[in-house]
Order: C-alpha cells, then sequence, then structure tokens
C-alpha cells in the first residue's frame, strides 16, 4: 500500500468514526426524548462519553488527514474549492457540536446530580432541560453539516 | 476524497452507498457499546436498558444502513458495468456485505430474544444478549475491513 492509500484509507475510517459519534449522539437523543426520570438520563453518561472520544478522534483524523492527502494527491490543490468548503464545513460542524455538547451536558450533570442527592422521580424541569429547542436545533445543524461534507468529498464541486 | 477519478453520474449512488456504510457502520458503534455497558453492569434495569438499547439500534439504525449500504453499492456496480469476474476488492466488499447480513439478523434476533428474556425474568443477565455481544463486535471488525477494500481498493 503507498502513502496515499494508507492517508485515504485512515481518512475514511475517522469519517466512520465521526458518524458513529453522530449516530450515537443522534440514537441517545432519541431514545431519552421522552424521558424525565433522572436515573435514565444520568445512565447514559458513560457511552456519551464514548460518543466525545469518537468525535474528537474522528474529526482531528478527518482535518489532519484530509489536509496531508491534499498535498500528497498531485491532482488536488489545499486551495481547491471544495477542499476550502470541507474545512469551513468541519469549522461549523466543531462549533455546533462544541454548543450541542454544552446544552445536554448540562441536562446529564443535573441528571446525576438529582441521581446523587436521592430525588430520582420524574422531574418536568429536567425533562425541559434535555428537550431544549438549542441543544436539539445545534444537534441537527451539526448532523446536516456532515452530511454536507460527506456530499462535498463525494460530488466535489469545483474540482 | 473518496473516489479521484469517476463519471459523475456515479455520485449520487456513491453517496449512498457511503452514507448507508457510514449509518451500519454507527449503529453497530451504538449496539456493541450498548452490549459492553450491559455486560458490566450489575443494577437489573441498568442491564435491561442498555440491552434494549441494542436491541434497537440494531432494528432502526444499522438494518436500515445496511439496505441503504447494499442498495447504492449494487446501483453504483451497474454503472460501473465491471466485466466478469469481479476485482479482488469488490469481492471483498460483497463478501462482507452478504455474510454480514446473515450474521446481522443472528445478532438481531439474539439480542431481541435477550431483551425478551430480560423482560421475563424480571432482570439479571441473559446468555443470548451475550451471545450477540462477541457476534455484533465481529461484524463491526468485518465491515471495517470492507472500508479498507473499498478505499484501498486492493488487486
Amino acid at each position: 500500500m503507498s502513502l496515499y492509500d494508507w492517508l485515504l484509507f485512515l481518512h475514511v475510517l475517522s469519517a466512520f468514526t465521526l458518524v458513529a459519534a453522530e449516530v450515537l449522539f443522534t440514537f441517545l437523543i432519541a431514545a431519552l426524548w421522552k424521558r424525565d426520570l433522572p436515573s435514565d438520563i444520568a445512565r447514559v453518561s458513560g457511552i456519551s462519553r464514548l460518543g466525545n472520544v469518537l468525535v474528537g478522534v474522528g474529526s482531528v483524523g478527518v482535518l489532519i488527514l484530509g489536509i496531508a492527502l491534499a498535498f500528497e494527491a498531485d491532482s488536488y490543490a489545499i486551495w481547491d474549492p471544495w477542499i476550502v468548503a470541507a474545512i469551513v464545513l468541519w469549522l461549523a460542524f466543531a462549533e455546533l457540536g462544541r454548543r450541542t455538547g454544552k446544552a445536554y451536558d448540562a441536562a446529564g450533570a443535573r441528571a446525576r446530580a438529582l441521581v446523587n442527592e436521592g430525588r430520582d422521580e420524574p422531574n418536568p424541569e429536567l425533562g425541559a432541560l434535555f428537550r431544549s429547542r438549542a441543544g436539539l436545533g445545534f444537534h441537527l445543524a451539526s448532523v446536516a453539516a456532515l452530511v454536507l461534507l460527506l456530499l462535498d468529498m463525494i460530488f466535489k464541486p469545483g474540482a | 476524497m473518496l473516489g479521484a477519478t469517476r463519471p459523475t453520474a456515479w455520485d449520487f449512488p456513491l453517496f449512498l452507498h457511503v452514507l448507508g456504510a457510514m449509518i451500519l457502520v454507527g449503529g453497530l458503534v451504538v449496539a456493541v457499546g450498548m452490549q459492553f455497558f450491559a455486560w458490566r453492569r450489575r443494577d437489573p434495569a441498568d442491564v435491561a436498558a442498555f440491552s434494549r438499547g441494542a436491541f434497537w439500534a440494531l432494528l432502526t439504525v444499522a438494518l436500515p444502513g445496511w439496505i441503504v449500504m447494499r442498495a447504492g453499492g449494487e446501483w453504483i456496480r451497474s454503472k460501473e458495468g465491471w466485466s466478469s469476474p469481479d476485482p479482488g476488492w469488490l469481492g471483498i466488499g460483497y463478501l462482507t456485505a452478504d455474510a454480514g447480513f446473515l450474521v446481522l439478523l443472528v445478532t438481531l434476533l439474539l439480542a431481541g430474544l435477550g431483551v425478551r428474556q430480560l423482560r421475563r425474568s424480571g432482570g439479571g443477565s441473559s446468555i443470548l444478549g451475550r451471545i450477540a455481544t462477541p457476534l455484533a463486535t465481529i461484524l463491526l471488525i468485518m465491515y471495517l475491513v470492507a472500508v479498507w477494500a473499498m478505499t484501498t481498493k486492493p488487486d
């Protein structure tokens, strides 16, 4: 395998890791959408940490290996419009992901605090925190940014 | 930076194929993660919740992902018009996709039966659910091999 093959494989593997994290977060949001019980929300803190690791490894890997590929391949240049678009989309995704994490981490922290206080009964305030429009909006926007990134990688507009 | 040189008419089928594969792998990651947590926890409510989560991830994410991946793959193959025999990397893709589908169905069945067993017993652990964990892990490894074959296209 050439260096290009390795870079491409690891770049695509990073993209799969990133999407796996987004699938995990989407699944958790959907599964807990109607739940008001603190223990239900607190329970998934471990698995959401797995999502955080996947999103960190995937997003850094995609960017670094993507830039390395742009320099390694003769047919691409870093200033090609579709590569510039990908970097802009990556930045948008990173910021949206940060805001999503902030919204849901607050709900998770509140749920764990309630469980630790022994108040594991349905809590409308916690439910409202988890179902915040801002958190869901940022998450859906981050999913849209990821789909746009995939479209950009495959259609390569301007290439 | 997928597929450097190909006609633009192949782009949409390729997009569907890759998107389906990513959703499939994402669903498997969720299922394996949930099953791993179900193995580690002692509280019956935790074990039941994570086992149920693993089953639903396989059913509502991994299975539809497989269908989109396979349909997109067949669509792009029809456009590429490979002459027989298929190149080696395509053979690896077919083998992992189709054999993987059978393993996915068995894993799904075992995970579902495991959830039912847990519900009837009121907690503890389910041997069927536990068998589903290594199967889902094997499936994940198989599909990562497929990602390698699809991107590097070895002869």
